[in-house]
């Protein structure tokens, strides 16, 4: 009786692990069989090389690229404003910050993190989209400069936490080697620790940039939804997640080709996170060999 | 018939070959001390007597291991009834995060039982047969995390005598307790002779010597002699045992 | 200027430069919470959070947005806590090191990295449409749940980690079966870092809004829901539906229930917080 109910457990146990399983493959087989269906009347050609996407107007075009372009827009925004700043205080909270000033500043760092993203949302379009434009006249109201801004301080902790902790992990004997031969404390730093940690600190970018691409109420709220093939940040551009929240807020009747096209944007942001999670994971799983 | 008896048993640790071919009986209400330098497989021995092993990946065990004249590693034993019959103390005294009293009546509780009268003289007589207590019998709701070291490891062989095992395994019981802890952990293996049989491991050799009856020297793997501890101490038969309790190496 | 002047001065340079970047990410932080306070405070009296939604500005609530937002942190709590506990407990105590629970783990790390508004599309399509809940609470809820899973597994299983071996061979030693070492000694050993991480998920869904608005989550809620297969809006999106408004009162209205929704949002965190650092000073084995 007692060894039944060991095994009943177990498999309940399992069957929830499972769980994790069937969301993997009901996302994989959401995506494709509406894609599939999409790309029966799309041609996949136009899909990927076209330049204008319009499904919701009466001249229909199907280009991917711009939505790709304005996603692509705000993460690089986003990272060129993350990473100096997140490998930096990652830096000093290591090398240089007293041990209780880290322990202090770590977790309010990532508060930054836990804000709800429509807040950055109404941040960016309130406050910072207005303070640029006393700077930048021809600021557009919506633009990618400013989500990509705000978007890049959201993600600080993303890298500044984990890389942190990839330096905290490089072995002590490694910095006492360095400051034993008289480098300084910035040498020690960059030349010893960062390369020592680089894996862990690519780790983070990856997932940094991985959440950016994926990151969608900022963008909708402040970038706005006008597919632009640009690399000027100044102007109104549309993300892939943007896209879907539009079509999703529209009233875009179900079964049509405008309404599948959700799916094919959504499995082309599918595509780039899951290749970005998984160069990341690997890296991590190699990384981890090294120091056990 | 002999209490615990091996029979050639050889354990792997994937590749490696951690005890090699050991066979060695063992008499019913004795002490006897598993000694030799760290790594000799001494522990890793103590712990097949009640399937310790088991829970570690990748270990495969040849051999018989009989307890009362019943071979433990046949299939058709049930591990968690044949470890309810053999009590084990650890290295590091691990009281688990409740209280006193609870961790005293655990055995018991997962057992079944639950009534209330039972688990109250079974704590009581526990803890006077640990000699603990006369120092906690006021708070027995207190959590034993605040007990100092030596009492937490009395707790903790209370807890393995509560459901009255006729095998005690003590896996360097005193390695982590200062001298007054060890010399009252030491006091009371004496005592629980007459009732249980007691097999311990130690890295100490004045321990062994004071408190058992036959003594085990193990090395790298294997059984290098095992005898009186009376006689192993003053006049062993091997080298290696010689070399080892005078200390010239390990 | 020497070599080492001169590296005595870059030091000093960097040094200067990482405060400021350091503190770069604590202002922008302050300034968000006086910006949003600032417009949002005055407008947060009981007609706010009793008020149903309206055209007009002034006379808008958050009544049924907060009710929404309660109903599907409930069902997502009853629905994911114990799925997501028990995969974790799975995954760190039976699992052995074998292809099977590899997969597993590679397929959880990767669920963490997808991007919340691919749950919204999942949850559209298979509980939505093939299971015909429609844009009811139960879809949301369930859409929410499958998203902070991967959260609930990771934490419970650093959580049970940490609970050190020796009082798993206690148990054992004594003869416990493996559930009743896990129930017994296992899971409340490790209960404080599991509410940690259950209490983060809970706050990471109640931030989420993209999902939402893919399952087809409405933004004018007349009424208050009063059962799983009710439409809803919750707060976020009630947030997300104000900023996008021309008219001035509604981003004030915006701001207000940013105010209410951080307060719940650091509410959580701070429980958090709260409890990894009693649960620390209370078992240090």
């Amino acid at each position: 009786m007692l060894k039944f109910k060991e095994k009943a457990i177990e498999s309940f146990l399992i069957l929830c692990s499972l769980v994790t399983v069937f969301t993997t493959l009901g996302i994989v087989l959401v995506l494709a069989t509406e894609s599939v269906r999409f790309f029966q009347e799309v041609s996949i050609v136009e899909f990927f090389t076209g330049t204008e996407w319009t499904p919701l107007f009466a001249e229909k075009r199907f280009g991917i690229l711009p939505l790709v372009c304005g996603t692509l827009l705000t993460t690089v925004i986003a990272i060129a404003v993350a990473l100096p700043l997140g490998l930096t205080i990652a830096i000093y909270l290591n090398e240089y910050a007293h041990p209780k000033f880290t322990a202090f500043v770590k977790p309010t760092l990532e508060v930054l993190a836990a804000v709800p993203t429509v807040v950055y949302g109404f941040f960016a379009l309130t406050f910072v989209t207005p303070l640029l434009q006393s700077f930048i006249p021809n600021l557009s109201g919506f633009n990618a400069l400013s989500a990509g801004l705000v978007m890049g301080v959201m993600i600080i902790p993303y890298i500044s936490s984990l890389s942190e902790d990839a330096l905290r992990a490089v072995p002590k004997s490694l910095r006492e080697a360095a400051y034993g031969m008289g480098s300084t404390r910035l040498q020690t730093a960059f030349r010893v620790m960062v390369p020592a940690a680089s894996s862990g600190i690519i780790v983070s970018v990856i997932l940094a940039i991985s959440r950016a691409i994926g990151e969608t109420m900022i963008v909708a709220v402040a970038a706005g939804q006008e597919p632009r093939l640009t690399l000027n940040p100044i102007h109104s551009i549309e993300t892939i997640t943007t896209y879907i929240v539009q079509v999703s807020m529209g009233d875009v009747p179900r079964n049509s080709l405008e309404y599948s096209t959700i799916f094919s944007a959504g499995i082309t942001l599918f595509i780039f996170t899951f290749i970005l999670n998984n160069v990341s994971f690997f890296i991590k799983k190699k990384f981890q060999q090294k120091y056990e | 018939m002999y209490k615990l008896e091996a029979r050639s048993v050889n354990l792997y640790y994937g590749e490696k070959h951690a005890l090699k071919n050991i066979s060695m009986a063992i008499e019913a209400n004795t002490v006897t001390a598993f000694i030799g330098p760290s790594g000799c497989g001494k522990s890793t021995f103590l712990r097949c007597f009640n399937r310790m092993n088991d829970l570690i990946d990748n270990v495969k065990i040849t051999g018989d291991i009989l307890i009362d004249g019943r071979n433990v590693y046949k299939s058709k034993i049930d591990v968690d009834e044949h470890r309810k019959k053999i009590g084990m103390v650890f290295q590091k005294p691990n009281p688990f995060p409740k209280n006193i009293y609870e961790n005293v009546a655990y055995g018991l509780r997962i057992k079944g039982v639950n009534n209330k009268a039972v688990l109250d003289e079974a704590v009581e007589r526990s803890l006077k047969q640990a000699a603990l207590w006369e120092e906690v019998k006021d708070d027995l709701k207190k959590s034993a995390l605040s007990l100092s070291g030596g009492q937490q490891q009395r707790l903790c062989i209370a807890r393995a005598m509560a459901v009255e095992p006729s095998v005690i395994l003590m896996d360097e019981p005193a390695s982590a307790l200062d001298p007054i802890s060890t010399s009252k952990i030491e006091d009371l293996i004496y005592e629980l002779k007459s009732k249980y049989t007691i097999v311990i491991v130690t890295h100490n050799m004045q321990q062994a010597a004071r408190i058992s009856d036959k003594t085990a020297f193990f090395y790298l793997g294997e059984l290098i002699e095992y005898n009186q501890t009376a006689t192993m101490f003053t006049n062993p038969s091997k080298e290696q045992t010689q070399n080892y309790i005078t200390g010239r190496f390990g | 200027m020497n070599s080492s002047q001169i590296n005595k001065i870059k030091n000093l340079g960097f040094k200067s430069f990482a405060i400021v970047c350091t503190f770069l990410g604590l202002v922008v932080l302050a300034v968000l919470l006086y910006v949003v306070f600032s417009q949002g405070l005055s407008r947060i009296d009981w007609d706010f959070i009793t008020s149903l939604p309206s055209r007009r500005a002034s006379s808008a609530g958050i009544y049924t947005a907060l009710f929404g937002m309660v109903w599907i942190l409930v069902l997502t709590v009853i629905i994911a806590f114990p799925i997501g506990m028990a995969a974790g407990i799975y995954l760190q105590e039976y699992g052995k090191k074998n292809w099977f629970t590899n997969f597993i783990e590679v397929n959880i790390a990767n669920l963490a990295g997808v991007p919340s508004i691919i749950y919204g599309i999942l949850g559209l399509e298979l509980f939505g449409r093939v299971l015909g809940l429609g844009n009811s609470i139960l879809t949301g809820a369930l859409t929410l749940s499958l998203l902070i899973l991967p959260i609930i597994i990771v934490s419970t299983r650093e959580a049970i980690k940490a609970v050190p071996k020796s009082l798993r061979e206690a148990s054992y030693g004594l003869g416990a079966t493996k559930w009743q070492t896990i129930s017994n000694v296992v899971l409340p050993s490790a209960f404080g870092g599991i509410m940690t991480g259950l209490i983060l998920a809970i706050s990471r869904a109640i931030g989420e809004t993209a999902p939402l608005i893919v399952i087809g989550a409405l933004v004018y809620v007349p009424f208050v829901p009063e059962g799983p297969m009710d439409e809803f809006t919750v707060l976020t999106i009630q947030i997300f539906n104000w900023v996008t408004r021309p008219q001035a009162g509604f981003v004030t209205n915006a701001a207000a229930a940013i105010i209410i929704l951080l307060m719940f949002t650091f509410m959580m965190n701070g429980i958090a917080v709260l409890i990894r650092s009693r649960y620390n000073k209370k078992t240090k084995f």
